[in-house]
């Protein structure tokens, strides 16, 4: 998601004690994606949720978000496009005054259906891209997707949308960066997110081969101040960096239960895209019941909320309220305690995770004994997957 | 970068940004792709009147009219300034 929003959002209000609407709705409206990345941001076990709310279960929540303050509406996936019904969703979500986002692949985006969603009143779309080449982009997604991609790339400059190119970074297309931001800028693009991999969900798997090194990251972010010197206003690009590399962690999600609200295809609202793994924490479905009493009052949005849960060394850290103490999940993927301090920070006691994992992205490529070949996500190793996290109990 | 700024100029909205009220903010904001900014009152009363039609000239004498005030060119020019930095708000080249 753009930082953009975080910064010009709403302060955050931990003096209130009521929270502020959830300004931004994420509808996960699909799982299903003919995609297969090897750092999709999607749940591992998502090939074990296969129910999808109705379109009636999706317009309740699109009617319910808006009259809560609801401003931004996201249509994401998975692919959103393999869902017949996304032109209704974002004509209702339009006309109830949301500021309307696709964020997509491409895959599925014909003439036919531009046409429609552009009369439908969508105001922009995101699409993804995997890398600036044609064999590398179709290596990394495991599809024939780049050509199919270009195509989509221009429909969506004639349809005359703002076009917002995004780019997951890891090691093996940091390298192309500069190829990368002169595709967007021969594309039309208004923006382009290059947006490391965080390490969650399909990257965690894979984190060894996507982790950059050092020299890898420092150099991607000096050409792209290079690129942004030299294009000026004609595109502006996003560079959010690996946060393995920070010293302070993210205020992730702009603070639990403060802004964001996703819901997942099958209807359970989760206050970001992967806390539906941390255990010991029931999250409310949207078919039993409102949003307003999700978002309010029920314990899976106000377990994090603020600072009241905090432990050492958050609890009496002076920078408590900049980053919230960081992600839960991470917490809990890093430290296996959801309410620790995110290890990205150098004051948790876990950070030796992080670091080790850091040590290991500076060892060169053919110095290295490989664990498993890159896993590229598919209901097949989903289901293979949970299987294995189910008989060791660990995280995935 | 932009030329100077004068009373004739005609200001108006990016089409990358929407401009809309918000009943549960109580205020005006900006949205654009996956972000949103939230007008202070000034800046709300200068935006929803950069139409594209109106000259800086009109919309100072609009806002003097409606707020029984005078001297406001500096306070418009100067907010129409930082919005065209931010790339919220483009000067119409007349044909």
């Amino acid at each position: 998601m753009s930082s953009e929003f975080l910064q010009h959002g709403l302060p955050s209000k931990n003096d209130d004690q009521r929270p502020g609407p959830p300004l931004w709705l994420l509808a996960e409206i699909t799982y299903r994606c003919p995609l297969h990345c090897a750092f999709c941001f999607n749940p591992v076990d998502f090939a074990t949720q296969e129910q999808e709310l109705s379109t009636e279960g999706w317009l309740k929540v699109l009617r319910e978000a808006r009259a809560m303050g609801s401003v931004q509406c996201g249509f994401s996936g998975g692919e959103p496009l393999l869902r017949d019904d996304l032109e209704v969703l974002v004509a209702e979500a339009s006309s109830l005054g949301f500021y309307t986002n696709l964020l997509t692949t491409g895959v599925g985006l014909t003439e036919k259906r531009a046409l429609a969603l552009k009369e439908a009143g969508l105001a922009h779309i995101q699409l993804s891209f995997q890398d600036s080449t044609k064999e590398s982009n179709d290596f990394l997604s495991n599809t024939k997707t780049f050509d199919l991609k270009q195509r989509v790339a221009g429909l969506i400059k004639q349809h005359e949308w703002p076009m917002v190119l995004n780019c997951v970074i890891h090691r093996m297309n940091i390298d192309h960066i500069d190829k990368i931001i002169d595709m967007a800028l021969d594309l039309g693009a208004e923006y382009l997110e290059l947006a490391n991999a965080q390490y969650y969900s399909w990257a965690v798997v894979n984190r060894d081969q996507l982790l950059p090194s050092k020299e890898q990251l420092e150099s991607a972010e000096r050409i792209t101040n290079e690129y942004r010197e030299r294009i000026g206003d004609r595109m502006k690009i996003i560079f959010v960096v690996p946060d393995y590399y920070e010293s302070r962690p993210k205020k992730c999600m702009n603070g639990w239960g403060n802004v964001f609200l996703t819901i997942a295809p099958d209807g359970t609202a989760l206050p970001c895209h992967t806390a539906r793994m941390l255990p010991g924490l029931e999250f409310p479905k949207v078919d039993e019941h409102s949003l307003e009493h999700i978002w309010y009052d029920s314990e899976g949005f106000n377990r994090y909320r603020g600072t009241g849960w905090m432990k050492e060394p958050c609890k009496s850290c002076p920078e408590a309220e900049i980053d919230l103490g960081g992600c839960r999940c991470q917490a809990f993927m890093l430290a296996n305690d959801p309410a620790a301090a995110d290890p990205v920070c150098d004051k948790s006691p876990h950070r030796s995770v992080v670091d080790e994992a850091i040590a290991h992205a500076q060892i060169p490529d053919n110095e290295r004994v490989v664990e498993h070949q890159l896993v590229f996500r598919d209901p097949k190793e989903s289901r293979r997957l949970t299987q294995i996290a189910t008989e060791t109990e660990e995280p995935i | 970068m932009s030329t100077e700024l004068n009373e004739s100029s005609v200001p108006a909205l990016n089409s990358l940004f929407r401009l809309q009220y918000e009943e549960a903010q109580e205020s005006w904001v900006l949205l654009y792709p996956e972000g949103m900014v939230k007008l202070n009152q000034s800046a709300a009363e200068i935006m929803q009147r950069c139409d594209g039609q109106k000259t800086i000239g009109n919309i100072v004498e609009e806002l003097e009219k409606a707020f029984e005030t005078s001297v406001l060119v500096s306070d418009v020019t100067g907010f129409v300034n930082v919005a065209i930095e931010q790339n919220w708000l483009k000067i119409k080249v007349s044909s």
